[in-house]
């Protein structure tokens, strides 16, 4: 019987190799996510070495400059590491720890992932190999030399487009050849079940903080709550205490890149279809055969295909919306968001940061939006400024 | 009238190449399945390149991007085999992704194997758990969906082996040079298991490039599948593979017999 299901999406369409390997974490993952004691670590571990709870900010300034509804941001760019992407890694790595695992391996976007993959091996004490397209060790070089510095071996990834669907495919290849004793640390809610359930649960402390911050603070619900989507760990941890709360709108905010009407896309809600790739039934941007499109978005993180089931399914049953946001509106986000508040976003976060800019104008005073500003932009600062066609040297 | 996966194991060991459609072009691949046919090829494994071939090694990967490259589709490669069925009726198979047959719609995907006579789908990202993704329409057509078992399978492979029909496919990894003997134990005990709960055929197909290897695998298995080692004849000859491929076949196909021959 097929197991992890959203709807119809999901699954386990992994090579018979790996399904010993998904179900022992599976196995795994049971038997500790209610564990007092793992619970217990996890939460020590977020309070002491992430930071956690983060900052619910108002953003006045912007709230002042747009005229419209309140907006408030998710200072996930404050965790250590500077974005969400600790949340999963850092337990999901304690939890192959005590699988009896001394070897992790991760795919990587940005960079992010990557980051937080190191950093937790480097405090748990596990062997950690990064595999990350070659296109994005170039427009991400920071990122590879930091994974570095934390004691991680990085992999150029050349095949196929040389971004983050290739670093998935080389990940799970790696993993095939050694499952003994590695983990493989997906990073978003995506992949073959348990994996977007793990993740999903992981990232969830997002939103229950926000509920949290947001009754202390307003003493009611936010009316809209958006994040960036790529394969969608920070928005369904931003959205997912609120599924239950209809009255909350969630806005996940794609990347056009140079729009849905180019093939420089990676809106897969917008321009893609239903498929199964990467362990999952979900929606894919592909051809009219099922060969999986080479996406573009100026995000590295946000450079992907596909998009995890259980957005799928938020997106299927119209509790969850999903819009495109093209590079340029994600570059005016950017700079918006630091000459106003003087807080400089991810160029992910900034799609959804550049949403909340179209929409909140158009909302009354007394409507609050979230914005989830998963992660910091220094990492972007060199990319933007090629962008913008400024020479500037790391 | 028995199905031709039964023809290509009824001759004793079976010997199976596989073959990435469309590399380096679809003519050439008509070519070289004919050639295979005519030098011994019990089955054939046609495979259908996919952009995202998780489950394969840079060999086939770059197969993959060179056929693609080229512009081909599922439906190019379905009139291919459908001029190849005018030449021969060597027992033939597809392999690829999931992605592409959902895609395609596995209905129609199914119909058009039977009209090509394919007797069988190896897809690997399907695993016991999701076959119902694909069964059906493989029953209402009569094409085998072949089971794939590893040697991380361990307990699932009675499971598995039970509801296997056609053939099982046994996969490993490579492994490590140099233990050799221990991987060869390991398979023996792969295909034991899997002949406790069904009578049925199974071909081992990891690494496997020389006539020496193909034989000793032979001793364990009904049959060898061999398909890094033919796609590299491909990448280097290109156009000019027919020759070197039909002479590797011959060589391979000779080494499997006589296998059969030793343990007779």
């Amino acid at each position: 019987m097929s197991k992890g299901r959203f709807g119809i999406h999901g699954g386990q369409f992994v090579p018979e190799t790996l399904m010993n390997a998904v179900n022992e974490l599976e196995e795994a993952y049971e038997k500790y996510k209610n564990d007092p004691e793992f619970v217990e670590e996890v939460n020590q571990l977020f309070k002491e070495y992430i930071g956690r709870p983060s900052l619910l900010y108002y953003a006045k300034n912007m709230t002042e400059d747009l005229g419209g509804a309140k907006i408030y941001l998710k200072r996930e760019d404050l965790n250590h590491t500077g974005s969400h992407k600790l949340n999963n890694a850092l337990p999901q790595v304690l939890l192959a720890k005590k699988m009896g695992k001394t070897r992790v391996i991760a795919e990587t976007g940005a960079g992010q992932h990557g980051v937080a993959t190191a950093t937790a091996a480097a405090l748990l004490g596990l062997e950690c190999e990064i595999f990350m397209g070659k296109e994005d060790t170039d427009r991400q070089a920071l990122n590879v030399f930091r994974m570095r510095l934390l004691g991680a071996k990085v992999h150029a990834v050349t095949s196929g487009t040389q971004t983050l669907k290739d670093a998935v495919n080389e990940t799970m290849r790696e993993w095939t050849k050694r499952l003994d004793d590695t983990h493989y640390v997906l990073g978003s809610v995506m992949g073959p079940h348990p994996f977007p359930t793990i993740v999903r649960d992981f990232q969830s402390v997002i939103s229950k903080e926000i509920k949290a911050q947001m009754l202390e603070k307003e003493g009611r619900l936010p009316d809209v709550v958006m994040a960036c989507v790529g394969g969608g760990s920070n928005a369904i941890g931003a959205f997912y205490d609120f599924i239950e709360d209809k009255e909350v709108r969630l806005i996940g905010c794609e990347a056009a890149g140079r729009g849905i009407n180019t093939k420089e896309t990676a809106a897969t809600i917008s321009t893609g279809s239903l498929g199964i790739f990467h362990g999952m039934k979900s929606y894919f941007c592909q051809d009219e055969y099922g060969q999986i499109a080479p996406v573009y978005s100026i995000s590295a993180g946000l450079d992907y295909p596909g998009i995890g089931p259980e957005h799928a399914n938020l997106y299927d049953t119209k509790r969850a919306e999903y819009v495109p946001v093209t590079d340029d509106e994600a570059v005016a986000a950017f700079e918006y968001l630091s000459k106003t508040e003087g807080i400089i976003p991810a160029i992910e976060s900034a799609h959804a940061v550049a949403h909340a800019i179209k929409i909140a104008p158009t909302m009354p005073k007394d409507k609050i939006i979230v914005v989830n500003l998963s992660g910091r932009g220094d990492k972007d600062v060199a990319a933007i400024a090629r962008y913008k066609g400024v020479e500037i040297y790391e | 009238m028995s199905n031709s996966i039964e023809r290509a194991f009824a001759k004793g060991k079976a010997f199976i190449p596989f073959i990435t459609a469309g590399d380096p072009d679809l003519d050439t691949t008509e070519r070289l399945i004919c050639a295979m046919a005519e030098n011994g090829a019990d089955l054939i494994e046609i495979g259908i390149p996919f952009s995202d071939p998780v489950a394969e090694g840079p060999v086939i990967q770059r197969a993959s991007e060179r056929a693609l490259a080229t512009g081909i589709t599922t439906d190019d490669i379905m009139d291919m085999v459908e001029s190849v069925r005018k030449k021969t009726d060597v027992p033939l198979a597809f392999m690829t992704y999931i992605n592409l047959i959902f895609t395609y719609g596995a209905d129609r995907f199914m119909k058009r194997c039977k009209e090509l006579d394919i007797a069988a789908v190896i897809i690997p990202d399907i695993p016991y758990e999701e076959k119902a993704e694909l069964t059906p329409s493989c029953k209402k057509y009569g094409i085998k969906l072949i089971s794939l078992i590893a040697p991380t399978s361990k307990d699932r492979i009675k499971m598995i082996a039970k509801d296997a029909e056609g053939f099982v496919y046994c996969v490993s990894s490579m492994g490590v040079t140099g233990m050799r003997s221990e991987m060869n134990k390991h398979i023996s005990d792969m295909i034991d298991s899997v002949k406790e709960v069904n009578d049925i055929p199974c071909a081992v197909g990891f690494g496997v490039s020389t006539p020496e290897q193909a034989a000793e695998y032979a001793r364990y298995a009904d049959g060898v599948i061999v398909g890094s080692a033919v796609v590299k004849i491909v990448e280097e000859y290109g156009k000019d593979s027919i020759e070197p491929v039909s002479e590797y076949i011959k060589s391979m196909k000779e080494a499997v017999s006589e296998a059969l021959v030793a343990t007779a």
